[in-house]
């Protein structure tokens, strides 16, 4: 095992992390600002990959990389007009249920519309190959995800940190009553950014397409990751959505490569001890 | 239609109030998932069980209705469903069962109530070995039957070494168990392997870097449905086909899925009991009416269905004509078939059949296999299956 080995090994971790990263910060932003839980996020990531994999059998890889956030966002926006607006008010319990059941809704329109049988996408050329780095061959497309996620992670940070939205959301994560005082339209933020993590979880769906394969239950595969590092990282934060996943990438390639037959448990244990220790996560965004 | 005329037919001509008893009137509870992850293989079972009715219900004077009940791949609701056939449609005998899991749920079931069942995927070797019946037939295959011939294969083929990954299941232990006894009783030696945790590996590039720094000569996998189609992807994308060539149980690049690896699938090898380009007869038969019905290739699960029926056609042939003469005639079954010379052991119940060694290679629309050899077929060892000396 030289040092090529770890490399290989660390960008693994780190395109796993970006992965888990665009689906998590959506997830945790939404229930941060409203605390509202959104289970159907998984669901929405499914449904970015049949988008993104139907298109590009068609139009070619760019075309369906480009639409699955759109046509997510605009599904995003029917399930808020339709379902999640009237369920603001009616407590985790009932939000709960209602998304889990839209889980099972959405699973099997992607049967009814797409089928049982499982779907792959063709990367573009220019991503297919490899790149060398120093005694390493690597995926150019894994590379691709890494900069992608890690591309994601600065925007929302200059956002978030820098912008009046940014400030207008953080203060709405932070005390939505009195954000609401300051004359903060915090529905409509919350609309806003509900609408910008479903298109991430699109996004998600496109850039996994062509390396998992597309089946129905992908969405149910990933939902129980996602919530980890959401819960590992904190609610509502940023610096928890990344941390969370780098964690979570890190354990997991890791533990796979160091202690296979404990691969599958470690991350529930790490879980366990973060709960214990730090019951509200690592970087909650309320203290 | 047919049965609803024939037992019509019956009715008029007994003119009698009681219930024909109709003795040729064989009712069928096909079980199989059509929800759920496996839903596609249950429509590929169904499409070649009814083609196999269709195409032999001529040999024999039966007739045939199906009553099909959807297991959901589940443990409990087969058996539920299972118990539904065989009390309240009263069948005479169940085929279908895709999940392994759901096979052992309803394996007590059917054993006490007597009930003839044609297993037409489910491949865990305990079914026809320690767990065995004289009421369970199966006409698909059993894992390690698939892969113990292929370890001698590859070790003629000068492979040494090999790295070995599977999920971490049943299946997976017992296919990689069955290569592995092949291939090391040949002389060849297995330098690691890796149990990835069921379904919930969707990465497999840790496991990956880990078989190419084993320095084997080559890789032998198995893995089927969505996972197959991630592994393939990317074994390939990591660049590791060109100089740790890839084989595997045949289920790996099925042409239920192959399509969706697609390039990534070009120069993998593998071993399977069938695949649509055998060459014979009856299988080109099968494979044009199967797509002038359904518009699509056949796959191994099309064979099992389509082959289970013609099982059930030559055992009502022989004369049998309820639960317990069906569950009697059916070890006594053998044919030529899609997939060569089958035949069931009486030993185990199990089939014998030839295992093909196939590699998938571009064709001319789309991919399409390329059979390399053809491993006779051998019966599976009995492990702890007494059928042979209960009929003694």
């Amino acid at each position: 095992m030289d040092i090529g080995f770890w490399v290989f090994q660390t960008l693994n971790a780190l395109q796993l992390s970006m992965l888990l990263f665009l689906l998590s910060v959506g997830l945790t932003v939404i229930f941060g600002l409203m605390h509202f839980v959104n289970l159907a996020h998984g669901a929405l990531y499914a449904f970015g990959a049949y988008v993104a994999a139907t298109v590009a059998g068609g139009l070619g890889y760019w075309p369906g990389f480009l639409l699955a956030p759109v046509l997510v966002a605009a599904i995003g926006l029917l399930l808020y007009a339709g379902l999640i607006r009237r369920m603001r008010k009616s407590g985790p319990m009932a939000q709960v249920l209602v998304t889990f059941g839209l889980i099972f809704a959405l699973l099997d329109l992607t049967r009814i519309i797409w089928g049982d049988l499982a779907f792959g996408m063709e990367l573009p050329a220019v991503l297919s190959g490899r790149v060398t780095i120093g005694s390493v061959e690597y995926p150019t497309y894994r590379l691709f995800i890494i900069a992608l996620g890690a591309g994601v992670f600065g925007a929302l940070a200059l956002i978030l940190g820098r912008t009046q939205i940014g400030a207008m959301i953080r203060a709405g994560v932070d005390n939505d009553a009195m954000a609401s005082c300051l004359g903060i339209n915090v529905e409509r933020l919350f609309f806003v950014v509900f609408c910008i993590g479903c298109a991430l979880a699109g996004l998600a769906g496109a850039i996994a397409a062509p390396i998992l394969s597309v089946t129905p239950d992908m969405g149910l595969q990933i939902l129980i990751p996602t919530l980890i590092v959401v819960v590992i990282g904190g609610l509502g934060s940023l610096k928890g959505a990344i941390t969370g996943s780098l964690i979570y990438g890190f354990v997991q390639t890791f533990g796979a490569v160091l202690v296979p037959n404990l691969a599958s448990v470690l991350i529930y244990a790490l879980l366990a001890v973060v709960l214990v220790m730090r019951p509200a996560g690592l970087f909650p965004a309320k203290g | 239609m047919k049965t609803l005329l024939s037992a019509g037919a019956a009715a008029l001509a007994t003119t009698s109030l009681v219930h024909p008893a109709a003795a040729e009137d064989i009712t069928v509870g096909l079980l199989l998932p059509y929800s759920g992850v496996y839903a596609a293989l249950g429509q590929d079972i169904e499409a070649g069980f009814r083609l196999g009715l269709e195409q032999f219900g001529g040999e024999t004077d039966a007739t045939f209705e199906i009553v099909a009940e959807d297991t959901e791949v589940k443990p409990p609701v087969g058996l539920a469903k299972a118990r539904k056939l065989v009390l309240q449609d009263k069948v005479d005998v169940i085929a279908g069962i895709v999940s392994s899991g759901v096979l052992g749920a309803v394996s007590d079931f059917v054993d006490s109530a007597k009930v003839p069942l044609i297993v037409a995927n489910a491949g865990n070797d305990e079914a026809t070995g320690a767990n065995c019946s004289p009421y369970i037939v199966r006409m698909s295959f059993s894992n390690g039957q698939v892969n113990r011939p292929m370890g001698k294969w590859m070790r003629e083929q000068g492979i040494n070494t090999v790295f070995t990954m599977a999920p971490d299941y049943a299946a997976g232990q017992q296919m990689i168990a069955g290569f592995v006894e092949g291939f090391q009783s040949a002389g060849g030696e297995i330098v690691g392997q890796e149990f990835t945790p069921f379904q919930k590996t969707q990465d497999f590039g840790p496991y990956l870097a880990k078989a190419k720094a084993s320095g084997a000569d080559a890789v032998y996998v198995f893995y089927a449905g969505g996972e197959a189609i991630s592994f393939v992807k990317q074994y390939d994308s990591f660049g590791l086909k060109s100089g740790l060539p890839l084989y595997g149980a045949g289920f790996l690049t099925s042409p239920l899925y192959v399509e969706a690896e697609g390039p990534a699938a070009e120069g993998v090898i593998a071993a399977l009991h069938y695949v649509p380009t055998i060459d014979n007869e009856a299988n080109a038969a099968f494979v044009a009416t199967f797509e002038a019905k359904t518009g699509r290739t056949p796959s191994e699960y099309a064979a099992h269905g389509y082959d289970a029926a013609h099982a059930l056609v030559l055992a009502t042939a022989a004369g049998a004509t309820d639960r317990e003469s069906i569950a009697a005639a059916l070890p006594k079954v053998s044919f030529s078939g899609p997939r060569g010379a089958t035949a069931i052991d009486p030993a185990t119940n199990n089939i014998v059949q030839p295992i093909y060694v196939y590699e998938t290679v571009a064709g001319t629309d789309g991919l399409t296999q390329k059979v390399l050899a053809e491993l006779p077929a051998e019966a599976d060892p009995a492990n702890g299956c007494d059928l042979a000396a209960a009929s003694n």
